[in-house]
């Protein structure tokens, strides 16, 4: 078993860091801004067919007969695939696979995937499409999740195990849960509504398959998670693995949405080896919607206990999913809806009861804070509803609920480092909060929410022992240091972040280090970029990979100068003699050294996870070497007239532990702020009553533009976590999470009323602040103004 | 099938391609000029931004038989047009973006710079409302905007040769005691054997 990090949190030179800590250029920046960085649909191979998908019309029908015949005579077509050519199940998590490349039977959802077509060009794919003549017998389709689990017949899995359509359902029970609500001096209960939102990366998914004449099949993926695709693509063309070869070209945003394998990384495959040409597939951004796996609708009730003083004494919990039409990571979102809440307050009691429904919808999965945020805006809306009931400021109350760091949760879950008290701290003063809150006027407010999030997962989709992050460096004579890694860089900038350990703990410029990312021919495994786990994992498996070097370099040089090792330092592109200065050589002088003494310089480094969660069914599951901590403060301006919110600030204090480059997390922190906010404001993935989508193209789905987006303020909160890479942890994911109830909250400060159902449309706020009593032109009459003054501030 | 001439980046350069063809798709299959990106192909996304004599317009929407006669100008012409000028590296908008880390998956970037600096050219000095106006076409999924908007306010400084504001993150940073400086706490919570 890979050694877990034991390689501390200092510099591993002397006192200061010479690289970390400090804003670096990304490693692929200027061929972003320049136009040479090569995204999937930017690869054009020679004799290239271009494919594309015929998707189902009905929401839930059993296929009849296909024939494709006509689609297969028109000139230009190369081939034609259905279900029945790639039957083989596959999915992310082992015990639910329940997704096929193509509906075999039976389709889910409009857009199900039914056929493919290979083309000489798109033009010629789409008309071949219109020849495929398909049968549907139409079924029962089930879209609201409460009566979709009480289906009796047309069930949307029929080899699952039931009642109705369930997918999975987690009841956990920690202490007596019952009798401390029954002994709290307030107990407050509420429902609560996520409305379900999807990830829209700015680049549609794409793949592209080649297989060369020795029967090599390569397919170039926008995926995050490389090493899933290459299993699952093993498992459903039955080729073994070492056959198939999967690389990430740059990718263009994911934030969870390619983190599935998708059905056309399959069809690609299969055409390519069918038709023995080159074959690319590109979603439209129509099928980017249903391609999906977006934030899980969660229809949410909490029941929570309070002491005289605000202490939290029960917290109870109960969940409805709706999954959509497959399990995708559904059987993980099911726990982290419950696991995840327990911090950074301190839970003496909770339990959770959360039920996943399939309906024939697009399937739901992970998005960016992955099953928590939904619970997370239930849960600080009532604490701040607790606050109230109590007269106690809504800071105060999270303070005195503060569960401590090195700490263990009422779940089991262990906590390192935790800078909550700090993020408060500062999201205060940074607002102005104490002056400000409550005194701005009629119609504007402040809230303020907190959270926190994993650091990478102790839980591998697939159990086994091998190490979740793996690296390789090869040392060049040149001074030049080549990383491989298996950690997809879908924008966060991971690959960044192993150079500049590499040339933090070797003593290299920037500029003298590679990194090679995310090809299974070239890269050790790692799991991907997901569960906040690359800055964490492959961090610190860089430094182990980075130690060994070291070690030889040092001591080649330490027998060769005949000193101790003690006194030679590698920094800024020179190997050092502390006492000796005359001794300086450049870094390539000292690999070569190494190389004379030690042969050929190469290390492998990899980082497990240790032994984690509590000793239940599902308590590694939200377990994390780590938690990273974070409180927001919004400020919101009501126009009663309308309904319309403007957010126009935002403090965002977040625990990252170490910042290895600021620059980065702080752009981490603002990119999840505005998603957050985004999914509160604007977002809604919403189907007709037939099941259609209606709106799949990005003016319907409202993305904030940069007008709509308030100003961000991030304030980065360093903790030095003793278990990340110098004390890092993550910075991708916690930071959106408060953002959805500090806006209900602020808009509570603003006008009195408690917003629980998502999304806060002009239309559902307007009858809210209605069925409250707040009227702008009662307000008119009573001689206050139904809008804050701009000089309110 | 059309015959097209077209100047793209300063070079005349013929070409054929469907009647229905867009000007991003011929830059992208035709050209292999693939830095403008299709993020949506209806113009509700601004990544296929492109400049047509100086102004900035949606490729996806524009068909490419009307680009014939005008100046094109994409992401890959910024560079060698700032050497041209007998400059060293990248366009300082291109530059500014990559050092003030407004680059993550970098998708809608080529659009968002080119906007940025037909921005520019009209405007040396733009306030951060300009800046953002002049933005909202062009969608970004990473960043929030905010370092993108310090991006342009930067090359707005560097070009007007005064000393850039500091960022957002630029501020000290709030630093709780460091672990080792304590001695080595280890968590209490005992880990499962």
């Amino acid at each position: 078993m890979a050694a877990r990090d034991n390689h501390g949190t200092s510099p591993p030179w002397g006192r200061s860091f010479g690289v970390l800590g400090q804003p670096h250029r990304k490693l692929d920046g200027l061929a972003k801004a320049t136009g040479s960085a090569v995204y999937a649909d930017d690869l054009a191979l020679p004799g290239m067919l271009h494919a594309k998908t015929l998707r189902s019309p009905h929401a839930h029908a059993r296929i009849e007969s296909i024939d494709a015949s006509k689609a297969l005579a028109l000139e230009g077509v190369h081939a034609v695939i259905t279900g029945r050519d790639l039957p083989e199940r596959y999915g992310v998590i082992p015990w639910t696979q329940d997704e096929t490349a193509l509906a075999v039977d039976r389709v889910r959802f409009i857009g199900d995937p039914v056929a493919a077509v290979a083309a000489i060009d798109e033009d010629t794919a789409n008309r071949a499409l219109k020849l495929i003549e398909v049968r549907y017998q139409k079924l029962t389709a089930w879209f609201d999740p409460a009566s979709s689990l009480a289906a009796q017949t047309d069930r949307i899995h029929p080899d699952t195990k039931g009642p109705g359509n369930l997918s999975k359902h987690v009841h956990l029970c920690f202490g007596d849960v019952d009798g401390e609500l029954a002994g709290a001096a307030h107990t407050i209960e509420g429902e609560y509504e996520f409305h379900g939102t999807t990830h829209a990366p700015i680049e549609p998914h794409c793949a592209v398959a080649a297989v060369d004449a020795a029967g090599l099949l390569t397919v170039w993926s926008s995926t995050q998670i490389t090493h899933y695709v290459h299993r699952a693509l093993a498992k459903v063309l039955h080729l073994e693995a070492h056959k198939i070869r999967v690389v990430q070209p740059c990718l263009g945003g994911a934030f969870g949405g390619k983190s599935d394998p998708f059905s056309l990384e399959f069809c690609v495959a299969k055409l390519a080896m069918l038709t023995a040409r080159p074959v690319k597939m590109l979603y439209t951004r129509e099928e980017v919607f249903y391609a999906h796996r977006g934030r899980h609708p969660m229809q949410m009730r909490y029941r929570t206990g309070v002491d005289k003083d605000g202490k939290l004494r029960a917290v109870d919990a109960k969940i409805l999913i709706d999954g959509g039409s497959y399990s995708s990571f559904g059987l993980v979102t099911t726990y982290y809806a419950g696991q995840l809440l327990t911090g950074p307050y301190h839970f003496p009691t909770y339990r959770f009861d959360s039920t996943r429904v399939f309906t024939n919808k697009p399937p739901c999965g992970p998005k960016r804070g992955h099953g928590s945020v939904q619970p997370r805006f239930a849960f600080e809306i009532q604490l701040d509803e607790l606050a109230g009931r109590l007269e106690l400021d809504p800071i105060e109350i999270r303070r005195r609920n503060f569960q401590g760091d090195f700490t263990r949760t009422v779940n089991g879950q262990r906590v390192t480092s935790n800078g909550f008290l700090k993020c408060l701290d500062e999201v205060e003063r940074l607002s102005r909060w104490k002056e400000r809150r409550g005194k701005l006027g009629f119609g504007r407010g402040l809230g303020v929410a907190g959270s926190m999030y994993i650091s990478g997962t102790n839980y591998p989709v697939y159990p086994n022992d091998m190490p979740q992050a793996g690296i390789q460096i090869k040392l060049d004579r040149s001074g030049l240091a080549t990383v491989f890694t298996g950690g997809n860089d879908i924008g966060q900038g991971s690959n960044s972040m192993c150079a500049y350990i590499v040339a933090e703990e070797l003593g290299l410029d920037l500029s003298a280090v590679r990194v090679v990312a995310a090809d299974t021919d070239l890269c050790p495994v790692d799991l991907g970029a997901y569960s906040s786990r690359v800055t964490f994992m492959v961090g610190n498996a860089t430094i182990d990979a980075c130690r060994k070097l070291r070690g030889q370099i040092v001591q080649a040089l330490a027998e060769k100068w005949q000193v101790a090792k003690e006194r030679i330092r590698l920094i800024a592109g020179q190997a050092l003699d502390l006492e000796d200065a005359a001794r300086a050589i450049s870094i390539a002088e000292a690999f070569q050294i190494a190389e004379a003494r030690f042969d050929t310089l190469g290390s492998t480094g990899s980082y497990n996870t240790p032994t984690l969660g509590g000793d239940y069914r599902g308590g590694t599951i939200g377990a994390a070497p780590a938690y990273s901590f974070t409180a927001h403060i919004v400020e919101v301006d009501v126009d009663v007239e309308t309904g319309q919110l403007t957010c126009e600030n935002v403090w965002i204090a977040h625990d990252c532990g170490r910042a290895l480059n600021p620059m980065i997390v702080a752009g981490q922190m603002e990119g999840s702020v505005y998603m957050g906010l985004a999914e509160a404001l604007l977002e809604e993935h919403t189907l007709n009553r037939f099941g259609l989508h209606a709106g799949p193209n990005l003016l319907d789905y409202k993305l904030p533009t940069s007008v709509d987006t308030p100003e961000l303020y991030a304030r980065i909160v360093e903790s030095i976590d003793p278990e990340g890479p110098y004390g890092a942890k993550e910075a991708g994911e916690g930071p959106l999470h408060p953002a959805l109830p500090a806006l209900s909250n602020a808009v509570f400060d603003a006008v009195g009323v408690r917003l629980r159902r998502l999304p806060f449309t002009p239309a559902r706020v307007l009858s809210e602040l209605r069925a409250a009593g707040v009227d702008a032109k009662r307000h008119a009459q009573a001689g206050l103004p139904a809008r804050a003054e701009k000089g309110a501030r | 099938m059309a015959a097209l001439n077209l100047t793209i980046n300063g070079d005349r350069l013929e070409t054929a391609a469907p009647d229905h063809w867009t000007l991003l798709e011929v830059l992208r299959y035709r050209l292999g000029l693939t830095g403008s990106k299709q993020g949506c192909d209806k113009g509700d996304c601004g990544a296929c931004t492109v400049l047509l004599d100086g102004q900035p317009v949606l490729a996806c929407l524009t068909l490419a038989g009307l680009a014939q006669g005008r100046a094109v100008t994409t992401i890959e012409g910024l560079m060698p047009a700032h050497a041209r000028e007998g400059k060293s590296g990248a366009d300082p908008v291109q530059d500014a973006f990559d050092r003030c880390g407004a680059l993550q998956c970098g998708f809608c970037q080529p659009g968002m710079i080119l906007s940025a600096r037909a921005l520019l050219n009209a405007n040396a000095h733009p306030t951060r409302a300009q800046i953002r106006a002049a933005l909202a076409g062009n969608l970004c999924r990473c960043t929030g905007y905010t370092q993108i908007v310090e991006a342009v306010e930067y090359a707005v400084a560097v070009a007007a040769g005064v000393e850039p504001a500091p960022r957002a993150w630029e501020t000290p940073r709030a630093r709780l005691t460091d672990i080792e400086e304590q001695g080595t706490r280890r968590p209490s919570g005992q880990a499962r054997p």
